[in-house]
């Protein structure tokens, strides 16, 4: 991220800056949980423990990338823990026994992935269906057609090709690939949204629909692009499930959906769309693997892991709540004095009566 | 068309152009001619349709019969895209913007300045919109949030983003109201300079006096019918007020004579910061009393504020010489208030509640039965209630079970009563009492709200349908851009007197 450039007046953007605050926020919080931790159980941030973080987070970090896409424009996808196993399982039963590449692997997860997303995107940009209710069928019916397809069985990694397990194990430079990967997406997408006439629409979408439609901005489109591009995003992240699994039982991604939708909240984007980053979205992700990896060296039930997120998820849209109103706050007193200050003359300033003819 | 038409066809137009909206025809047999250079006022009073035309000419929405020409050519605009696409360019009423967006992206939606590669070039598009903030003489920040603008600044931002599209059509629905002397005549000046390019305006306002200022031509809207289109040149705003509302006065409104009692409802000195500012009036039992003004005058917000539902920044309500006590509706319904809002289906309404839940929602309290886990509704109660009351107002249904969304508007209007007049109230303040009735139940509306008057009950009605005010109100409270600016007694209130006071004309003589 470059900070921009533009310069007529000194106050920099404050949207901007509140944004970076959020994500800088987390990143503190990030790295007081890892400084805490690593003074209790030193062997905490050994190399491969942080490896391991990594490795963790960069399926969820992808999935909130594509997740991210869809609620910037207020809307949801709760079918990507669905999505994402299904890929995971067909993609492995597909190249199981073969050898085929990394390529058709891909390939075939980002088809698949597609295929829903388009079929969600239809049905809520042109059909009208609330996205929560689409998607929580699509979850349903996903789920379904995956425990039909594996009819109690399950992937064997033994029967994987290596060159697949090899995308989810190897390294380049000693940096494994998944974080590679998720985090050339992550810079992808964000560089996009923030770059691209398009991109910003999807923000206008969720900002206020009304004024987007009166702005002529192609809002079906648009809400269908983001469905698309995270049901690819879900069926990589299905393909890259398989390669660091391998062994892959039916709807391995269980309540994925919920951990994917907290990632990007606790990450500051809006869930009534209009405001975050990717990159808020992927550190969210980050943290929220993190305290999990976390709970497990500080030996505390896993059991509290689910309960930790919450309250973060709490936490998180409380500041919120608290960052909005006083921001909101401090715009109008300072509107208002600009206003009057350098305005010559013509009397006092009245709101709403234009009386001073 | 008249011998003046310019041999060139109008860049935009209206040709005979209907619209209805579900049973209510918006827009009949209305045309309207914008040429090149010129600026075109549209006046009517309000839901005379002139929002409909510029919805209809910002491609919202698609004429049902007649045709919108471009150049002289039919052309249909399918969507918002299409007119802009066509070089029309439209401010509306209510400012529509992005408010997590910034100003100078508000502006550019859609069409931001690029780099190479299609990239936003953020460094010229906030340069461009400061450039036009400094051409309209206001100095808005174009990297902060629209976020928490006041309306006048949403507005200017509508502006900029409208005059930087070098449209070649300029729609601008009440651009003034929420705009300075000093922002207004700035706005003038880029709108006459826009003119002399070459650019065809359309200009809606109620402030006759600007249109008078800016406009060359006008044209009248008066119930979705047009009136006349013609040049300004020689008319007065007497004459324009006289053709906007020209209507033939029914005897449809019998108000009864009642000698008024004490004073029920005292409002002393209320305001509302930026809404409406120092109103005070009184009314007596047995008088009706209207408050007329423009759409945006300030009247629902002072009923609210009256009631409790806004905040009041000063000034107090006293109900037989009684100031509430606490705040909110509960304080004012306690004190003998009843409100029976201006939107039925959102706020006088639960709409798939049955008539008789609907009604018992004010008197729960009453409702009440000892039950062996403590106080439940008493169902029997709540229907006898809701029966009494349905055959008081002769109310049309066919189980009082029923949900109030299948009742016709009237007999909404008539629950919505009930439920009010049920809490027995000293004041009842009605808002728009009759908006969207047939004209049957309308005029037994009034002769309820007339009976309840001769009964004693004080009442204030908010009403834009001018007709009604001259037929029911014994005296005419008129406000204008959130002041109180006349009252009226009976005798003397005309359509021409309500009307000129509504559009801020004898606030110079008067004041």
């Amino acid at each position: 991220m470059t900070a921009h450039h533009a310069k007529p007046s000194n106050r920099g953007s404050l949207v901007d800056l509140v944004l970076r605050a959020r994500e800088l926020s987390i990143f503190v919080a990030l790295v007081l949980l890892v400084v805490i931790t690593t003074l209790v159980n030193p062997r905490f941030l050994s190399a491969q423990g942080v490896e391991d973080i990594f490795l963790n987070a960069s399926i969820l970090a992808l999935l909130a990338v594509g997740q991210t896409l869809v609620v910037i424009t207020r809307n949801i996808d709760l079918s990507v823990g669905s999505v994402i196993g299904l890929v995971a399982f067909v993609v492995g039963d597909f190249v199981s026994g073969t050898d085929h590449g990394v390529l058709v692997a891909v390939l075939l997860g980002v088809a698949i992935g597609a295929g829903c997303g388009l079929v969600n995107g239809l049905l809520v940009s042109f059909l009208q269906v609330p996205a929560l209710v689409v998607t929580l069928g699509t979850l349903y019916v996903v789920q379904g057609v995956n425990h039909y397809i594996a009819h109690g069985r399950q992937i064997n990694a033994a029967e994987v090709p290596s060159a697949i397990l090899g995308l989810g194990n190897g390294d380049i430079l000693g940096i494994p690939y998944l974080p590679l990967i998720t985090v050339a997406v992550m810079l992808l997408v964000g560089y996009y949204l923030r770059a691209y006439p398009s991109g910003r629409e999807f923000y206008a979408i969720g900002s206020s629909p009304e004024a987007a439609r009166l702005a002529g901005v192609p809002i079906r489109r648009r809400v269908l692009a983001a469905y698309v591009a995270g049901g690819v995003l879900a069926g990589l992240a299905g393909v890259l499930w398989l390669a660091r699994f391998g062994t892959v039982i039916a709807d391995p991604a269980k309540g994925w959906e919920l951990r994917v939708v907290a990632a990007v909240v606790v990450g500051g984007v809006a869930i009534v769309g209009g405001v975050g980053s990717v990159y808020g979205a992927a550190l969210g992700a980050l943290l929220i693997t993190t305290i999990g990896s976390v709970l497990v060296v500080l030996k505390i039930n896993s059991f509290w892991q689910e309960a930790i997120i919450g309250l973060l998820l709490l936490l998180a849209i409380s500041a919120d709540r608290v960052v909005a109103l006083r921001v909101a706050q401090v715009l109008r007193k300072r509107n208002a004095a600009a206003r009057t200050s350098p305005a010559p003359a013509a009397g006092e300033r009245e709101p709403v009566n234009g009386v001073s003819r | 068309m008249d011998a003046e038409t310019p041999p060139t066809p109008p860049t935009l137009a209206l040709v005979n152009v209907g619209k209805a909206f579900g049973a209510v025809q918006a827009l009949q047999g209305v045309t309207l001619e914008l040429h090149a250079g010129e600026v075109h006022a549209l006046a009517g009073e309000n839901g005379a349709g002139k929002s409909t035309i510029v919805k209809t000419f910002a491609g919202v929405h698609r004429p049902d019969s007649g045709e919108v020409r471009l150049d002289g050519e039919p052309v249909v605009f399918g969507g918002p895209a299409d007119a802009q696409q066509a070089g029309v360019a439209v401010i509306y009423q209510e400012p529509t913007l992005f408010p997590d967006l910034s100003v100078g992206e508000n502006i550019f939606m859609g069409r931001q300045p690029r780099t190479g590669l299609g990239r936003i070039d953020r460094r010229a598009m906030h340069a461009a919109a400061a450039e036009l903030f400094t051409r309209l003489g206001v100095p808005l920040d174009p990297q902060q949030p629209a976020r928490g603008l006041s309306i006048a600044d949403q507005q200017v931002v509508e502006i900029a983003k409208a005059i930087s599209r070098d449209a070649r059509v300029l729609i601008m629905d009440e651009p003034t109201a929420a705009l300075t002397g000093q922002e207004v005549a700035r706005l003038f000046t880029v709108t006459r300079t826009l003119q002399s390019q070459g650019c065809a305006i359309l200009f809606i306002s109620h402030r006759l006096e600007e249109i008078f200022e800016l406009c060359q031509r006008v044209t009248i809207l008066r119930d979705g019918r047009w009136i006349t289109s013609e040049p300004l040149a020689g008319l007065t705003a007497d004459d324009l007020v006289r053709r906007m509302v020209g209507r033939e006065l029914s005897a449809l409104y019998p108000k009864q004579d009642v000698v008024p009692g004490e004073v029920a409802l005292e409002v002393s000195r209320l305001t509302r910061e930026g809404v409406f500012t120092d109103v005070s009036f009184q009314v007596r039992r047995g008088e009706i009393v209207a408050l007329a003004g423009l759409v945006g005058a300030g009247r629902s917000e002072v009923a609210r504020a009256i009631f409790g539902v806004d905040r009041r920044d000063a000034g107090e309500v006293k109900v037989n010489g009684r100031g509430i006590t606490g705040a909110g509706p509960t304080a004012a319904m306690d004190a003998g208030l009843a409100l029976v809002p201006e939107d039925r289906r959102q706020q006088g309404l639960v709409m798939d509640m049955s008539i008789e839940r609907n009604m018992g929602l004010t008197q729960l309290p009453a409702l009440r039965r000892a039950g062996r886990l403590g106080p439940l509704l008493s169902r029997k109660v709540e229907r006898d209630r809701a029966r009494g009351w349905a055959e008081r107002l002769q109310l049309k249904f066919s189980q009082l079970s029923d949900a109030v969304g299948v009742l016709s508007g009237g007999n909404q209007q008539k629950v919505v009563l009930a439920k009010w007049l049920a809490t027995d109230p000293a004041v009842l303040i009605v808002d728009e009492p009759t908006r969207g009735i047939d004209v049957g139940t309308k005029s037994e509306v009034h002769r309820l709200l007339s009976e309840l008057a001769g009964r004693n009950l004080a009442v204030l009605m908010i009403s834009s349908d001018l007709p009604e005010v001259l037929g029911m109100a014994d005296r005419v409270l008129v406000m204008h851009e959130g002041r109180l600016v006349a009252e009226i007694p009976r005798a003397e209130a005309t359509e021409e007197s309500v009307m000129a006071a509504a559009t801020g004309q004898n606030g110079k003589a008067a004041a």
